[in-house]
Formats: structure tokens, sequence, C-alpha cells
């Protein structure tokens, strides 16, 4: 029964020990000891009404309303990027308002310190003299931008949308898994299964108090206005810049900038004059303030990043230093979300809010340190090695799963580059009943939250995405490699 | 010595684009060796100059041109006084301690044959990381024949080394990759040079490395020359490599093909009036 998800809407990899010596992973729904929890208590009597075939008949109810709505999800490596769609879970995952507020708090707190980390890495550098992280941690750092160095940026916030991956362990030990402060991607599942949700089972909504998500494209677009930089109108004018069409998620892009009422740009659609960025409209030039931008660095001003990059806008970095245009999220943030800076979390959060973090990391060996490495060498078979820059589940190994030559592939690696490792226990991750073709089992789940940063405040709305591990056999779940998701429900009081 | 330069490029366009974005790092700033006496840029498109400093402390002009046109000249010209400090930089504007200029960049990866032979040199110079330097100066000098056929601008140190061919700008990102590998902090520098035999000048100037000593801070080499940098070298832009320190980075909207031609003339000044 263990699952290994690497959920992969661009982000985390999730673990659980093997069954052998994994002690029973907590159960959501009936905690450790089998008593149904409170939280899940209307929706436990729910599913004892239901029969496996009635639960199989709303799941292919459901499957059918996503093809209708027409939401996939491109596969990484498969030959022409097919699309398929991402199994979903009509199974809600429920968390407790006290759970949530207690997991609230702790995300506020995560991305107020990030912000104040990048701020300080590309100004300052009050951390590094402090001896607090590494210096050539940063420097030295593919996602470091020295091109950011001493930029200005508006409103001195750089991550303006979060995803922070969370698992849990036990009924009060939550983990940060994962930060992704990039361009985290995922919140149009979160909303279109609550969509689904709604539609399929009003009666099981109508038995909860369950906080509402459907806000979210107005509180991002609350967020992304009041990020604007000060040389703009009063009603700032916002794009979401895509790739195109053959990005993975631009089934996504096209999504939010329809539920934002906002326009769907490419870089071609963008031009720069006098340092003002411009959006071609058949009215002729309109200023733009604020980019929602789901390009990457490298791809985004072929005149500051890569020259060959025909996705970008020529000249937007030199608008961006100028201050007349606000990019969400802010250039050069990676540095934040890096898994070797993430090991430095507990002490960044101390560094700038001199609090002691609300939400623990994993523990998390880095391989750059010589006793951590040779720890790491001594039980490779019992942990999970990432590389420190990879994400979605890609270059990394779980020990317990790996065969004799992945494991010594790893070994050699990390004796020849232990600065890009690190490495985290495997941990027994929590599950949550699932949907599955014999009726209903536990399977291991995660937590993807997006948390908004604006200038005025900090909105997050209650729940995410919750990614779930379906396959029992199966060891890395990624939502390339077979994981599902479901609905979160946050209960109101 | 009192340097004049002359540095005029031209654009010409098959079909009139509708606008051209370019930015210039074009302007030298003073250090301890270099004193800029006047200094201008001329485009000859109507536009607005833009003047910043970048995150490495060049100074850059930016401007955006609405077509259509079919010529576009951008005239840099000025004067500048050197004196020889061996290659020593003392006095320039540092925005970064130098642990940044490890960092490798694509077109300064080291890949086996420059880390073999980086290490082959070191091997034989000793320990000094000066001498360590000046051998890598004296061998890629020597080794890597200038020729401006096989390379070009997205060349990179491995590609021209492997070639053992290139143009100043490869010879510098070999020396860079070469001494990264050694764990020496090393950099690009673009500018001027002006050669005393009066031959052809490069086209669109000259560039060498600098590399970070302990004992003598930034100290530049100039392999394409063999030499460290003298009051020949007008310094201009430093980076991690030439896109970092290019000096025309552009783009155009619509348009036809479009030829280049440079006219660099990079001179002694007359010493008009103590003569």
């Amino acid at each position: 029964m263990a699952n290994v998800m690497t959920a992969s809407l661009g982000g985390a990899a999730l673990f659980v020990k093997p069954p052998l010596s994994a002690p029973a992973a907590f159960d959501e729904m009936r905690g450790g000891d089998g008593a149904v929890r409170p939280a899940y208590a209307e929706l436990a009597s729910w599913l004892d009404g239901i029969s496996p075939e009635g639960l199989l008949q709303r799941r292919r109810e459901a499957e059918l309303l996503f093809r209708r709505i027409g939401i996939t999800f491109a596969v990484h490596g498969e030959a022409e990027a097919q699309e398929r769609l991402i199994p979903f879970d009509v199974v809600p995952r429920i968390l407790s308002g006290a759970e949530w507020g207690m997991l609230a708090r702790g995300l506020e707190q995560r991305v107020r310190a990030l912000n104040l980390f990048l701020k300080d890495v590309y100004s300052q550098r009050e951390i590094l003299r402090a001896g607090i992280v590494p210096e050539d941690l940063i420097f030295r750092n593919p996602l470091f931008r020295p091109e950011m160095n001493g930029q200005k940026v508006p409103h001195d916030l750089y991550v303006l949308i979060a995803g922070i991956d969370i698992v849990r362990v036990d009924a009060e030990t939550f983990y940060v898994l994962e930060d992704n402060a990039r361009t985290p991607s995922g919140v149009s599942y979160m909303l279109e299964n609550r969509e689904i949700m709604l539609r399929l089972f009003p009666d099981l909504f109508s038995r909860h108090r369950v906080a509402p998500v459907e806000n979210y494209p107005d509180e991002l677009l609350a967020t992304l206005k009041s990020v604007a930089p000060a040389s703009a109108s009063r009603d700032p004018t916002v794009v979401l810049l895509t790739p195109g069409v053959f990005n993975s998620a631009y089934y996504e892009h096209s999504f939010l900038a329809d539920k934002l009422g906002v326009e769907l740009v490419e870089g071609r659609d963008l031009l720069v004059r006098d340092e003002v960025v411009f959006m071609r409209t058949t009215e002729g030039l309109k200023r733009v303030d604020v980019v929602y931008r789901r390009v990457d660095d490298d791809f985004l001003d072929p005149l500051a990043f890569r020259p060959d990059s025909l996705l970008g806008v020529p000249g937007l970095m030199s608008a961006y230093a100028a201050g007349n245009v606000t990019l969400a999220n802010a250039v050069g943030t990676g540095i934040a979300d890096d898994k070797a800076v993430y090991s430095y979390m507990p002490q960044i959060l101390k560094f700038y809010l001199g609090e002691a973090p609300i939400l623990h990391n994993v523990p998390t060996y880095c391989c750059r340190d010589v006793e951590d490495l040779a720890y790491v060498l001594d039980h490779l078979p019992e942990l999970v090695v990432k590389e420190v820059h990879g994400s979605g589940g890609y270059g990394m190994m779980i020990g317990p799963k790996a065969d004799r030559e992945t494991l010594a592939a790893f070994r050699a690696k990390l004796e020849r580059q232990p600065h890009g490792f690190i490495a985290q226990p495997t941990l027994a991750l929590s599950t949550c009943p699932t949907c599955v073709e014999d009726g209903l089992a536990p399977r291991h789940v995660d937590l993807r939250p997006f948390v908004l940063m604006g200038r005025d405040r900090v909105r997050i709305v209650p729940g995410g995405l919750t990614r779930v591990a379906l396959g029992p056999g199966s060891l890395v779940v990624n939502s390339s490699q077979g994981g599902g998701t479901k609905d979160t429900w946050v209960l109101d009081g | 010595m009192r340097i004049r330069i002359s540095h005029d490029t031209v654009y010409r366009y098959e079909s009139p684009p509708a606008g051209v974005i370019q930015v210039l790092r074009l302007t030298p700033r003073n250090h301890d060796g270099q004193y800029v006496i006047d200094w201008r840029i001329d485009v000859s498109q109507e536009c607005r100059l833009d003047s910043h400093e970048d995150a490495f402390g060049n100074l850059t002009h930016t401007f955006a041109a609405a077509g259509p046109f079919t010529e576009l000249s951008v005239l840099v010209e000025g004067e500048v006084e050197t004196r020889d400090t061996q290659g020593v930089i003392e006095g320039a504007v540092e925005r970064f301690p130098p642990t940044l200029f490890l960092r490798e960049t694509a077109l300064t990866a080291a890949d086996p044959a420059i880390a073999d032979y980086a290490r082959a040199i070191r091997g034989e110079a000793g320990d000094g990381m000066l001498d360590v330097l000046h051998a890598l100066l004296d061998r890629i000098h020597r080794d890597v024949v200038y020729d401006t056929a096989p390379t070009h601008a997205a060349t990179t140190a491995s590609e021209a080394f492997a070639l053992r061919r290139g143009v100043c700008q490869d010879h510098a990102h070999i020396f860079i990759a070469a001494a990264r590998t050694l764990g020496i902090p090393a950099r690009y520098a673009g500018g001027y040079f002006r050669r005393a035999d009066e031959l052809v000048q490069e086209e669109g100037g000259h560039a060498w490395a600098e590399a970070f000593v302990p004992e003598l801070g930034w100290t530049g080499f100039d392999p394409a020359n063999g030499i460290c940098p003298t009051d020949a070298h007008v310094r201009v832009a430093v980076g991690l490599d030439y896109l970092g320190a290019a000096p025309v980075r552009g783009s155009r909207y619509g348009g036809g093909a479009e030829a280049l031609t440079v006219a660099l003339h990079v001179d002694q000044a007359a010493r008009q009036m103590q003569d």
C-alpha cells in the first residue's frame, strides 16, 4: 500500500515508508484509533449510506463533467504532449476550522519571511553577512538572478502568489514539504473541483458549512491591482502572460484570465516603449501596469535573459527596473524555493520575523554539509534524495523503493556533487478515504494552499489543492504519473 | 594615454521595421586606470535614451525607436584618459563579492576538455594564483588561434576550445571557464583596445577577462593579445560572460533582412593644449 506521490503540478514529492517498517499512516477520517474524527462525522455517515456502485457511478458523472469542461494536463515526456484528464476523486478531503486556522497563520508567516528574504538577498544581504545562510549557496545558485541585484520592485513584494506544499503525519503535525515561489500552478483544479462537487453533491454541501473558494479570482485580482506601480492609473491594467498553447499549463492560464476578466497575452502582444509596457489592442496601444506572468524568468526578456527566447517581451526588464510595471511574481524568486535554501527556513523565519515557525520543515539533510552527507550516505536506503533545483519529482530517489543500481548511481552522484542534493526521511503521510475500483480505500494525500500577498493584506482562500496517490502499488504518483486530485473542504466554525 | 574612440554602428533594413528596441552597454565609467573626459551616444532616429546602472554597475542606455525607417545608426564617441596599472583594477564600481563570479553560465561552462586543460596548466605553473593565471593567459593565447571565421556571438567556451579558434570573445570565455573550474572568480570585460601597430580593428570592440586575485583585487587578462590590459585598453562593461556585458542587445519588430556595418576608430588623441 505504500504510495509515494510526487504530484507534479510543478511541484512537490511525497513519500511514505515501505509497508514493512511503516507505522500505520494517520487516516484523516478514521484517526489513529479507527474512531471517526469530528470533521468527518457527516461525511462518514453519508459514505455509509452509499454503495460502492453508487460511488463509482458518481465518479463517472464527475469525469463526464470534467470532459465537458475540458480540464486537461499535458504530460511531461509523452509523445506530442498528449493531454489527458487528471483523475478526480469524488470523496472530499476535510479540514476543521481550527486546523485551517493554524495552517493559515503558518502560511502567512512563511510567505512574509520569503518576501523579506528575497528583498534582502537582492539588496543589503544582511542574512549572508550574519553568516546564517552561506554566501555561495546564494551566489552560485542558478536560481539566484544577479540581474535583480539592487533593483527596486514595487512595494518590495516579490512573491505575490505562492503555493506551499503541505503534508501531514498525525493529528497535530503538518510539515511544509516545499515552497513554490515562482509560478505555482494547480489553482484551476481547486476551482473546478469545487464547481463539480457543488453540482454533483448539493445534498452533501447542505449538511456541512464549507468555506467558499469561488472568490479566489476576485482575491487574486485585488492582490494584483494592489501591487501596481505608483505611476499606474487608479484602476490598473492587469494582463496574464502565457508562453502559449504548447505550455502544459495553458489551460490554467486561459481559465484564470477568463475568471479574472483580464487579457490573456503572449509576448508578441506586448511591447515596451520609453520603459513603459503596452498591449496591442484593436483600439491601439494600451498601457499595462501589472503582468501576472506564467513565463519563466529565462524567457521573459531576450534583451536581459536568453537571447533566443521568442516567448518574452524585449525590454520588459528595463520597464521593470524603471518601476513602470509590476511582475507577479518578481524575477528571481526561485532562490526562495530552492530546496537547499528551504533547509534554512527556520533560521530565515527567525532572522526576519523573530518568530518560531508555526509550520515546520520536513527534517532535511543538506548534502553540502560534510556531516549531513556522511549520514545520508550511511542511510541511503531509508531516505529520499532530491536534486536541489529539481521540481515535479524529477531527478529524485526514493531510498526504500530504489533498486541496487539506482542506489549506487545516487551514491556516486552524491559523492561527486554533494551541493546538488538534499535528503529527507521518508514520512508516513496521512491518508484520506478515496474511491477506488473495489470501493473506498485510504490513499495518501498532500495539500497545496495558495497564498496571495498584496500590498494591503494577505489573502488565503480556505483550502487549496489536495493531491492524492491513487495507485495502490505505484510508488511515484505524479499528476503526470497517475496522481489525482480531491476537493478540499475547510469547515466554518 | 589619451584615447579617442568613435564607434558607429549602422543598420540598413531591406524593408522598414515597425520599431527597434536596444539596450546599450557602451558607456565607460571611471576607475583608477581610466578617466572619461567626454562621451556621447547619438541614435539617428528620434527616440528617448534612458540611462541606468545595471546590476553589475555598468551604465546602460535603452531606447525604442518607432519605425518605419530604412536605416538606423548608433554612434558612440568620446575621449578617455588611461593609465597603465598592469591590469589591476582599482576604484571601479563593484556590486558583488567575488564569489558571485564563480557562477557557471551557458557561454562559460567548462566541459571536461577545458577542465583538464586548466588543471594541467595549474600543475605546471605551481601554487601561486597569479602564476597560474599568467600561465593560462600565455597558453590560451598560444593554443587558440585568432580566427573570425568559425565562431559567432553565441559560441560557447567549450565549442571554441574544441576548435582551438576564435575571436577575443572566445579567448575570454575560455579563460573565464578555465579560471572558474580552478576556483578562481573570473568575469568578462568588454571595451576598446588601441592597437599600436595601426592594423585593422576588430569589428565591434574588444573583450578580455578579469580574475580576482586576493592580494591584488580584480586583475585583467587579455588572452587574445597575450597580455594584461595596459593603457591601450578602455574598459566599458563587465559581466559573467559576453551576454552580461554585451555592447548591444536589441530586438526588431517586423521588417526584412538587415545589413550591419561598423566603423570603429580607436586612436591616440592629439595632445592639443600641452604640445
